[in-house]
């Protein structure tokens, strides 16, 4: 069956069954390898995307139920143009092995877009779906509040 | 990811790989040159594995896997720091597997408090390297030993580099090489004229370098010793950086498999009727001990192989976890492998002082690497390529040649960044799986991505262990320390399993984090006890430490509440005689902590110490009563590296090792049950998260007269100093792991 998904404003034509998970339709048919596979059960965050600009587990949403534009880490910046969320991330040195990054990223971006001065604790209930396993959330927690600062500045 | 042949094709390598052979080979001293793994282009020269000239900067081989640790900037800074390059300027690459690349630091092992003695992982690795062709696959990324390898070697490299360099620019300009400075990639002569170092590349590669070349003393250092900013960073927080779960070839397929989840065993039969009948699906291989379904993507493969009906062979080793931890007991009963720290008569001792007896017991504990265990195959008949994120490429490229039926120089193996690794990644598994998929597909390059549940039920475990502690403290000291220990070895278990032998001599690595460590007790005793067991177990960061250091530290914690002391108090006095710099971070982390002032009502403070990778740690941790359950709200962290070269660095490894640390405690428990591991995915092996991790504060001290590691050393005191902090709130003494079965925990 065919479906038309619209990701990073670029439309395309999916011929898959409607129960393929977003996650995969993105890495494996549309190459966009920055959204991972860490879990596959919606408890890691590592696959984490915006659905019509809310953060969602694309582990979990089935390509027959994508409704609305989807928008990947590869979306949201790029090395060349990085988003402020990215430069925070590249100020405060956040990752260490990068695999969850994307994802931790995309949770924070939707936190930001919602409350665009999070306290610790706003932080930490909105983050708390998203794992490291190398234990990085120190400094997610300051690129956050770093992240909220260069917004109010440079909007 | 880097294709060297790619860049050298276009490049010209420069620098002495005898100078860094000397080196690297540490107390072997072998002298010989090691063949230069990067392959010359038309009209090019390669003298050197580490650094590579290119028009528009300079590229630096790092002979290490990036899994997060940071070890690829600081290897790149070492080289950079007497090359004079902008940090701008400076790319790196994952060198390929080559033996020129192997870890010295493997060799040479972590110094002890004592000094001068190598440590146990040394003195195992050094007997299992009597065959030198065994020493020359061990381009190993791990043991915390990236900087105690790369310290000299990597700065030999860059200074080498720029002399030879220099000698060019001198037969250009016709002046003496002495009269010659180098600033920002480019060789400078007296009259101000400026030749860049890709002008002079090639000229440079035709000149025999230098014998020796004088290191710059730290004084001068303008990388070395500040926090760089690590080159992986900007492509990690943009969705850009490759792993080799990303990896994309042109016609590829997607797999995955489905081992049998009783380790070791085969499969009796299966159907495969089923699954494939399912969209998408190209393929059911059979592997033996399991299956491979190949497919259009990955999701529709995993699928595909929870719709095999399989019949499996019986597991080789007790079926459940009861009777695993009787095989372990058992093994208290056999005579001792190793005995360490025998110093004064412990057996009198024991009967002159208050005698503390307790015995303590941890869990199997799974890796879980953030990025599932993948491959990329690609096998023509004659070649096989392999795409893998590995912590030992020699020994993934040996284990497929073996079976693709190839020779080792038929197998070309590249390594991406490791999306985690805690030893988990030092297994070729991973890749062996892989090829034996494409070995059945010829010409189709395939990526074979396991499911989690398949990662977390076939891992090699950090083993299970147990502990028999005596003590005797008399006067609020402690007069006597007896310690045994029963696990399976992890060293004799990837010995016999990757090489085919079991090195000779007692296991001293089992007791690592055990014995050696910073405490003047006048009697002791530290035997360790192997168990036969065939539970695959592997290096869990920081491996026996990880145990030891628990069973180590609650036992102190609890001599010193025998001995009516503060647990820091009584340390202090302990270790202050035995080496003064762990001493002083015991301090640190007081006065971090305020240990002195009195905790705030429903607070509770755990302290512990313990050395390993040559690094010494203390760490206190913060507990709080809540409404929701005991909170960590607090840890800090004092280490001592010797040398630091990075501190922001540093800063991050120590603060991951705590995190790793705490989080198998609170949660961390491989179970079997019928043969097979009980937990699946996280929901069943879960980690400290943003909201249930500490706050943490490090200090990093340089009293240390030896560099250690840094990507284990901060783990092993972590479990120790969460349950001594628990005792302190809640007066209950945890003796066995996880926490989260003692204690409710919020999370």
């Amino acid at each position: 069956m065919s479906f038309e998904i619209t990701v990073n404003g670029v439309r395309h034509s999916v011929d898959l069954p409607e129960d393929v998970p977003l996650l995969w339709v993105l890495r494996d048919e549309l190459g966009l390898t920055g959204s991972k596979y860490g879990c596959g059960v919606g408890a890691c965050g590592a696959c984490t995307v915006h659905l019509g600009g809310e953060a969602v587990r694309s582990c979990q949403v089935a390509l027959g139920d994508v409704e609305g534009e989807v928008t990947t880490i590869e979306g949201l910046g790029t090395p060349e143009n990085l988003a402020l969320i990215q430069r925070a991330w590249i100020e405060q040195q956040v990752p260490q092995c990068g695999y969850c990054q994307s994802g931790q990223i995309m949770q924070a971006a939707a936190l930001l877009a919602t409350n665009p001065a999070p306290s610790d604790g706003e932080i930490d209930d909105a983050m708390m779906g998203n794992l490291c396993r190398c234990g990085t959330y120190q400094r997610i927690r300051s690129a956050i509040h770093r992240a909220a600062q260069l917004m109010s500045e440079e909007g | 990811m880097g294709r060297i042949a790619k860049y050298s094709r276009r490049a010209f390598l420069v620098g002495s790989v005898a100078v860094a052979g000397g080196a690297a080979f540490g107390v072997w001293e072998y002298k010989r040159q090691l063949p230069n793994p990067l392959r010359p282009g038309p009209g090019e020269a390669t003298l050197n594995p580490y650094v590579l000239i290119t028009g528009d900067g300079v590229t630096i081989i790092a002979p290490r896997a990036e899994m997060g640790q940071g070890t690829q900037t600081t290897l790149a800074a070492l080289v950079a720091e007497e090359l004079d390059v902008d940090w701008q300027q400076v790319r790196v690459l994952h060198g390929p597997p080559a033996a020129a690349y192997f870890n010295g630091g493997l060799l040479k092992g972590h110094a002890t408090y004592t000094d001068g003695e190598t440590t146990a992982m040394g003195a195992f690795l050094q007997a299992a390297a009597e065959v030198p062709a065994k020493l020359l696959s061990m381009q190993v990324t791990g043991d915390s030993t990236a900087m105690v390898d790369g310290f000299e070697k990597m700065r030999h490299a860059g200074a080498a580099a720029r002399e030879t360099l220099k000698l060019a620019a001198a037969q250009r300009l016709n002046v003496a090489p002495e009269t010659l400075r180098t600033e920002n990639a480019s060789v400078i002569a007296p009259d101000g004229t400026e030749l860049s170092y890709g002008e002079l590349a090639e000229a440079a590669a035709l000149i025999p370098p230098p014998d020796a070349t004088a290191l710059r003393p730290a004084s001068q250092w303008k990388f070395l010793g500040r926090e760089m900013a690590r080159k992986d960073v900007p492509a990690k927080s943009t969705g850009t950086a490759a792993f080799g779960a990303d990896v994309r070839l042109e016609g590829m397929k997607f797999a995955t498999v489905r081992i049998n989840p009783r380790l070791g065993a085969g499969m009796i039969s299966h159907d495969a009727s089923a699954a494939l009948a399912m969209p998408g699906v190209d393929a059911v291989l059979d592997l033996g001990d399991g299956i491979a379904v190949v497919a259009r993507n990955t999701w529709l493969a995993i699928q595909a192989a929870e719709a095999v009906e399989i019949e499996w062979e019986e597991a080789p080793y007790p079926s459940d976890t009861a009777g695993i931890m009787d095989t372990i007991r058992a093994a208290f009963d056999d005579k001792a492998n190793a005995v360490m720290d025998e110093v004064g008569d412990v057996a009198a001792a024991l009967g002159r002082g208050d005698l503390v007896e307790a015995e303590y017991q941890v869990p199997f504990l799974a890796h879980t690497t953030m990025e599932p265990m993948n491959a990329t195959a690609h096998f023509t008949g004659d070649r096989l390529e392999i795409w893998c994120g590995s912590q030992a490429p020699l020994l993934v490229r040996d284990k497929t040649a073996e079976v693709a039926g190839l020779k080792k120089n038929q197998v070309e193996v590249h390594v991406p960044f490791l999306g985690g690794g805690f030893g988990r990644r030092s297994e070729p598994d991973a890749a062996v799986l892989a090829a034996r998929v494409a070995v059945q597909m010829p010409g189709v390059p395939v990526k074979v991505t396991w499911s989690r549940e398949e990662d977390m039920r076939h891992d090699y475990y950090r083993p299970a262990a147990m502990a028999r502690m005596r003590g005797a403290v008399s006067g609020g000291r402690a007069l006597a320390l007896e310690a045994r220990v029963a696990a399976p070895s992890v060293t004799r278990q990837f010995s016999q399993r990757l090489a085919g032998f079991l090195p000779p001599g007692p296991d001293k690595a089992h007791l690592e984090a055990m014995a050696e460590q910073p405490y003047a007790i006048p009697n002791s005793r530290i035997a360790g006890h192997l168990a036969e067991l065939a539970v695959p177990v592997g290096f869990w960061r920081s491996v026996a430490s990880s145990f030891n250091g628990f069973f180590h530290e609650s036992f102190i914690d609890e001599m010193a509440h025998a001995a009516g002391r503060d647990p820091l108090e009584f340390r202090l006095d302990l270790v202050r005689e035995a080496h003064e710099p762990s001493a002083l971070l015991l301090e640190k982390v007081a006065e971090m902590s305020r240990w002195s002032a009195a905790p705030a009502a429903g607070t509770g403070r755990g302290v512990a110490l313990s050395w390993s990778f040559g690094t010494p740690v203390a760490e206190v941790i913060e507990v709080q009563d809540s409404d929701d359950g005991i909170r960590i709200t607090q840890a800090w962290i004092a280490c001592d590296v010797g040398t630091a070269l990075d501190p922001g660095i540093i800063r991050a490894q120590m603060q991951s090792g705590l995190i790793y640390g705490l989080s198998a405690a609170v949660f961390g428990e491989i179970t079997f049950d019928q043969g097979e591991v009980e937990q699946f995915n996280f929901p069943d092996y879960d980690a400290l998260r943003m909201n249930s991790a500490p706050r943490m504060e490090v200090a990093i001290l340089e009293n240390n007269i030896h560099l250690g590691g840094v990507g284990e050393p901060a783990t092993p005191p972590a479990a120790a100093a969460l349950a001594n902090a628990l005792f302190d709130l809640t007066g209950t003494r945890a003796r066995t792991l996880p926490l989260g079965k003692i204690f409710d925990f919020a999370v």
